[in-house]
């Protein structure tokens, strides 16, 4: 894929595509993150690399939601936030002026905690976002919609009632389906908070599964309180407490092995 | 509140020490029992071996439990280290068991006129397994370190004594069965100071993170 994020300004093409310079995918660089006075995050500087699953951990309120919601940009929803340091991806400051956020929200999709289907039918579900970027040509969103469901192993679930409501799905089911939909518009990022929270182990099980398989096309950062769950799918996790980034390595590593006492004493359950 | 987990991890820590005492006084007593003739102690020996095979039993079903809570870093490796602990432990108390059975053979015929530092490889072979189990209970990763080039001493006193018994054997055929119940006897031991060497790299590995087996050359040193 080579676009750029930033289509309003005349940059030279980028690809968001890390891979061929060997620079990191996401850039996170001094970046700290205050809500009016209070620092929510502090200088934290992180780099992540293309088409890995990235964990952030960490108890309630350590700032792992907010650095998520940081790459997409979804804070600038919120009022009296203010943001210092860099987030670049692809090269390419996302809080630059000239960044369109409705762009970047296309290629950093986001799937959250408690899954939100529009109250239509699964296909309106996956289609809504396919119109909102161009393609209305009914065939081809047929191709995009088929494509979809089964990129979020749901389709041979839902292919024979693709026109029912969407609320009529499983609380595992319905998780997929957002899944599907922010995938349909072909992210390159995937954002994921606690997308498994609320669903029983089975359920459970099958988005683990499916965030294993997404990670061949998509870069995934997840926030989860589930530590065994960060142990099973992620590449390489980031313990954060207190707004800091306290450590971040292979996962195999910070949890059998990690190289800071406070994440030693979270991730055995000492505090948190 | 109290943590059962950590409950649990205590259980297991005191298990695990309880059997090694059992394992270490196997040794003591064959080797006793080997030394000075005693049929009685060779018998007991083997009877008791039945407990350490319990206690191996109900090790690994207690981390099987520990297990089913997902546990990670130290005490990730502390579980998986136990387990580890008690089967060469278990082993040990096999070994104890055999130099019991030469020990109730040897006693039972005249004794062969030969000098054999027996004695001295088992107080090796046993100073080893202390320390190991020391370094375990202390988080000595240093100490367990350092027991792992004595293995070499507890070898080579194997390989004298294996000499001398062959020698002995040339010159006195008649003695070939009794040398060949010392020979199993001493390699019974050295298996010991094998097990303990085990025993101390797992303490490294719990201790450092660092896994040190079959890496050639065993630095005690142990890195900054």
């Amino acid at each position: 894929m080579a676009e750029t994020i930033m289509p309003k300004v005349n940059l030279p093409e980028a690809k968001m595509n890390s891979s061929a310079s060997g620079v990191p995918l996401i850039e996170i660089e001094q970046l700290s993150l205050f809500y009016g006075a209070s620092k929510a995050l502090k200088d934290i500087s992180l780099n992540l690399d293309e088409k890995i699953v990235t964990a952030f951990i960490g108890p309630s309120g350590c700032g792992k939601s907010t650095l998520l919601r940081c790459l997409n940009r979804m804070n600038d929803l919120i009022d009296n936030v203010r943001i210092e340091g860099s987030v670049k991806i692809g090269g390419h400051d996302i809080y630059d002026a000239a960044v369109d956020v409705i762009e970047l929200r296309k290629r950093v999709g986001m799937v959250f905690q408690k899954s939100n289907p529009f109250p239509k039918s699964i296909y309106e579900n996956v289609a809504y976002g396919l119109r909102l970027h161009g393609k209305q040509n009914k065939t081809e969103l047929g191709g995009l919609i088929e494509q979809s469901l089964r990129g979020a192993a749901l389709w041979d679930e839902v292919k024979d009632r693709l026109h029912s409501s969407a609320l009529g799905l499983s609380g595992g089911q319905q998780q997929r389906l957002c899944i599907a939909r922010a995938i349909a518009i072909k992210p390159e990022i995937i954002l994921m908070d606690e997308p498994a929270s609320a669903l029983d182990p089975i359920a459970t099980a099958r988005v683990e599964e499916l965030i294993l398989e997404l990670k061949k096309d998509y870069t995934i950062v997840i926030v989860t309180h589930n530590m065994q769950q960060a142990a099973r799918i992620s590449d390489q996790t980031a313990f954060f407490y207190l707004g800091e980034l306290v450590e971040f390595g292979a996962t195999g590593k910070i949890f059998t092995n990690p190289a800071k006492k406070q994440t030693e004493d979270y991730v055995t359950g000492r505090f948190g | 509140m109290e943590n059962h987990f950590e409950t649990g991890l205590d259980t297991l820590k005191q298990k695990l020490l309880t059997m090694a005492s059992h394992a270490e006084n196997a040794v003591n007593q064959s080797v006793q029992a080997l030394v000075q003739r005693d049929l009685d102690l060779a018998m007991r020996v083997k009877e008791d071996d039945r407990v350490i095979d319990q206690f191996e039993v109900e090790i690994d079903d207690l981390v099987i439990q520990l297990l089913t809570k997902a546990p990670l870093a130290t005490n990730l490796r502390l579980v998986t280290v136990a387990m580890k602990i008690s089967q060469n432990l278990e082993r040990i108390g096999d070994e104890a068991t055999k130099i019991a059975k030469r020990a109730r053979d040897l006693a039972q015929e005249p004794p062969i006129k030969a000098t054999l530092d027996l004695p001295r490889m088992a107080g090796l072979a046993l100073d080893m397994l202390k320390a190991s189990l020391d370094a375990f209970v202390n988080r000595d990763s240093a100490a367990a370190r350092a027991i792992i080039p004595r293995d070499k001493e507890v070898d080579a006193l194997n390989k004298q004594i294996h000499n001398v018994l062959v020698q002995h054997m040339v010159e006195n055929p008649d003695t070939i069965a009794r040398c060949l119940h010392w020979m199993v006897a001493s390699k019974s031991l050295e298996r010991i100071a094998d097990h303990a060497t085990n025993i101390a790299e797992d303490v490294v590995y719990l201790w450092e993170a660092q896994d040190i087996r079959h890496t050639g050359a065993k630095n005690p040193v142990v890195p900054a």
